[in-house]
């Protein structure tokens, strides 16, 4: 079917604007990605997953500027030993990155793959980002695989002694960065990835993530306070039997935020966890949109998602658990809640299920509420002044989402953010 | 040290008046208990005083120690020395009871100003104090009432009471939903706080409460009143005739 005439005009002329790197290897997948995108068009406010999110600023040429934002806080995640890949505006930056080795790991840059021939990730590049574009379309995932410029590929064969870094700098004002990443964990491989980084003005990333059987990946991300950014993010995760994929994202402010993710639960007995917490504060619009396919028997998946807003903020959650005939014993469960802190603030949510087995337990909730006025009144009425007591009850809020991190230590760095963030007022 | 004079007050929402003239004064160091049917404007009272929104006083006063309760938000009143040990301690789950007593506790000494307890300071006394009312470490650690038994709840409101020392104890129905044994450990948890410098308002709708908790000075509040205040052979009246006969008397 042709496009409407509309959406053809903004394609194109987002299209104009970009070039496809010479990728040699990739270079076929690229074209069969923008072949894709040509098909379904950007998104328009018409098109029914992006309702709530107005897609113009994702979409519009040129990237809208947006301020560096400048703040003398400590970076995140530095109280952990890591190894840092530094991305400055989408660009790889080999000085600001520690050397790329570490065992248990390979991880390559992506222009690299083809040169060293490393298999694996020329024959993921694009294909779970293709997979993933049915029943639901993400275009700018498409775009994304036609156009990155950079990015990495991470292979993990053994269990690394330290997570690997992935941190986004921002440092010009106009920045349109797109970067595409490709993981593979192997049998019994096991690492934590964390992201962290405003990127870019704008910033457009793929991470596509194979997991093969018994492999596990924690992921934890915090995207970047800085108010003017814009963000669309896609994670395509393909699980085999016994894995476990546990992730989770903390956004404090941005202008606008889309995270998406698809996860397909391929193998038996896997493990699938999504998170994220975020609070938002005046133009300020956060959309987490979560598709989990099961497709295997005895899989596990969790998705919970905890926002809180204020000052006209918006969040957005689009959740989905698809579990297909034969799929059973599924155990599915989704919550999506926000704590709405005035009354210009504002949570859309649409929670879905879509199930053709029948022994499986899936249960989903979405709530939208103010400060509860009797824990309120409780806690001032033992001393505890109005402020603190309003910050403590919105941590204990979001504590659902952040205790689906599993180490300790990084959940509670992220409590100590979003401390900051309360005691900040912004 | 706690005076209430005339005091009306009516709910804020529908035009209701539930409080219509109660005069009441604890001195320190005494024990009062509040008796009276259902709906007679007992609850309403701890609520008012505390500073419960969703009240409001049409006249009257209520002062503690010369100073203007009602003109206070109720974190204010918890730091002038008042505390309410509520009927239905509240649920709140994601806080941690002992990160919410420290923080209670921190906030009335920062509002005195006076400097914050240490933590091992802290960790000490609140050991101590739990102990003393059979309250375990593994409660401690758990989300603020969450899961609690109603008896661990009460235990709870006490071990808070002790923790913070206020000035003026009011008690709303410790005993409701508590069995004997849960009774005499709440009610030794309260009669080791007695003591000259602390005054109590212990309300309750049976007498078995005070059998316990001996009390100085018994009223019965009947219709938003107070109709008649005694010794304490006033509530082992009620036990044996309840409240006809004294509200008959009263009208």
């Amino acid at each position: 079917m042709a496009l409407p005439q509309a959406k053809q005009t903004v394609t194109e002329e987002r299209l104009a604007s970009l070039t496809m790197p010479d990728a040699g290897c990739t270079r076929k997948a690229r074209e069969a990605a923008l072949e894709r995108l040509r098909q379904m068009g950007l998104p328009s406010r018409r098109d029914e997953y992006w309702k709530y999110t107005r897609p113009d600023t994702l979409v519009s040429p040129d990237a809208p500027p947006a301020a560096l934002f400048v703040t003398d806080e400590p970076t995140m995640f530095h109280e952990f030993d890591r190894l840092k890949v530094v991305f400055v505006d989408g660009v790889f930056s080999p000085e600001e990155s520690d050397e790329l080795s570490l065992e248990g790991v390979t991880i390559d840059r992506l222009e690299d793959i083809c040169c060293k021939d490393i298999h694996w990730a020329k024959e993921l590049y694009g294909v779970l980002e293709a997979n993933g574009q049915s029943p639901v379309q993400h275009p700018l995932a498409a775009l994304n695989t036609a156009f990155a410029s950079d990015g990495v590929a991470i292979h993990v064969t053994g269990k690394p002694s330290k997570p690997i870094s992935l941190i986004y700098r921002h440092a010009s004002e106009t920045s349109d960065a797109i970067l595409h990443h490709v993981v593979r964990v192997e049998s019994g491989a096991e690492v934590t990835i964390l992201e962290n980084g405003p990127a870019a003005s704008r910033f457009n990333k793929c991470m596509e993530i194979d997991i093969a059987d018994g492999g596990t990946l924690h992921h934890v991300r915090a995207q970047g306070r800085d108010h003017q950014r814009r963000a669309a993010t896609h994670m395509f995760t393909r699980m085999g039997q016994e894995s476990v994929y546990k992730s989770f994202t903390l956004t404090v402010n941005g202008v606008l935020t889309r995270n998406e993710q698809v996860v397909e639960l391929t193998g038996d007995d896997a493990v699938a966890h999504v998170a994220g917490a975020c609070v938002g504060d005046g133009e300020f619009h956060h959309d987490d949109t979560v598709f989990v396919t099961h497709d295997a028997v005895n899989c596990e998946s969790r998705q919970v998602f905890k926002k809180v807003l204020r000052n006209g903020a918006t969040g957005v959650f689009q959740g989905k658990i698809l579990v297909k005939e034969g799929a059973q014993k599924t155990d599915g469960y989704q919550i999506s809640q926000s704590l709405l802190l005035d009354d210009d603030s504002q949570f859309l949510a649409k929670p879905e299920l879509e199930i053709y087995a029948d022994d499986v337990a899936c249960s989903h909730g979405s709530t939208s509420g103010a400060i509860d006025e009797t824990a309120l009144f409780y806690l001032r009425s033992r001393g505890v002044p109005t402020r603190e007591a309003t910050d403590m009850l919105t941590l204990a809020f979001l504590a659902e989402a952040v205790e689906e991190i599993e180490d300790e230590a990084l959940a509670e760095v992220i409590v100590s953010r979003l401390q900051d963030w309360l005691a900040r007022r912004r | 040290m706690l005076e209430i004079k005339n005091l009306h007050v009516k709910l804020e929402e529908e035009d209701k008046q539930i409080l219509k003239g109660v005069d009441l004064t604890v001195d320190a160091g005494k024990v009062h208990a509040i008796m009276g049917p259902n709906g007679s404007g007992k609850s309403t009272l701890s609520y008012v005083l505390s500073g419960r929104d969703g009240y409001d006083v049409t006249e009257g006063t209520a002062t503690l120690d010369g100073e203007d309760l009602l003109e206070m938000e109720p974190e204010e009143r918890a730091a002038a020395g008042v505390f309410l040990a509520f009927q239905y301690p509240v649920e709140i789950p994601g806080v941690g009871n002992m990160i919410f007593l420290r923080t209670a506790v921190n906030a009335q000494r920062k509002a005195r100003g006076q400097g914050e307890l240490s933590a091992t300071d802290f960790l000490k006394e609140v050991r101590a104090k739990a102990k003393a009312l059979k309250i375990d470490a593994e409660m401690l650690k758990r989300p603020v009432n969450v899961g609690f038994s109603g008896g661990e709840k009460k235990r709870n409101e006490i071990l808070q009471m002790a923790m913070l020392e206020p000035k003026m104890c009011i008690l709303d129905e410790t005993d409701s939903g508590l069995d004997v044994d849960a009774m005499k450990l709440v009610a030794e948890g309260v009669n080791a706080l007695r003591d000259e410098g602390r005054g109590f308002l212990v309300i309750t709708h049976y007498q078995r409460l005070l059998d316990h908790i001996k009390p100085d000075v018994v009223h019965i509040m009947a219709e938003g009143r107070i109709v008649k205040s005694g010794g304490p052979e006033l509530a082992l009246e009620v036990e044996h005739n309840g409240y006809a006969d004294i509200l008959a008397e009263v009208n």
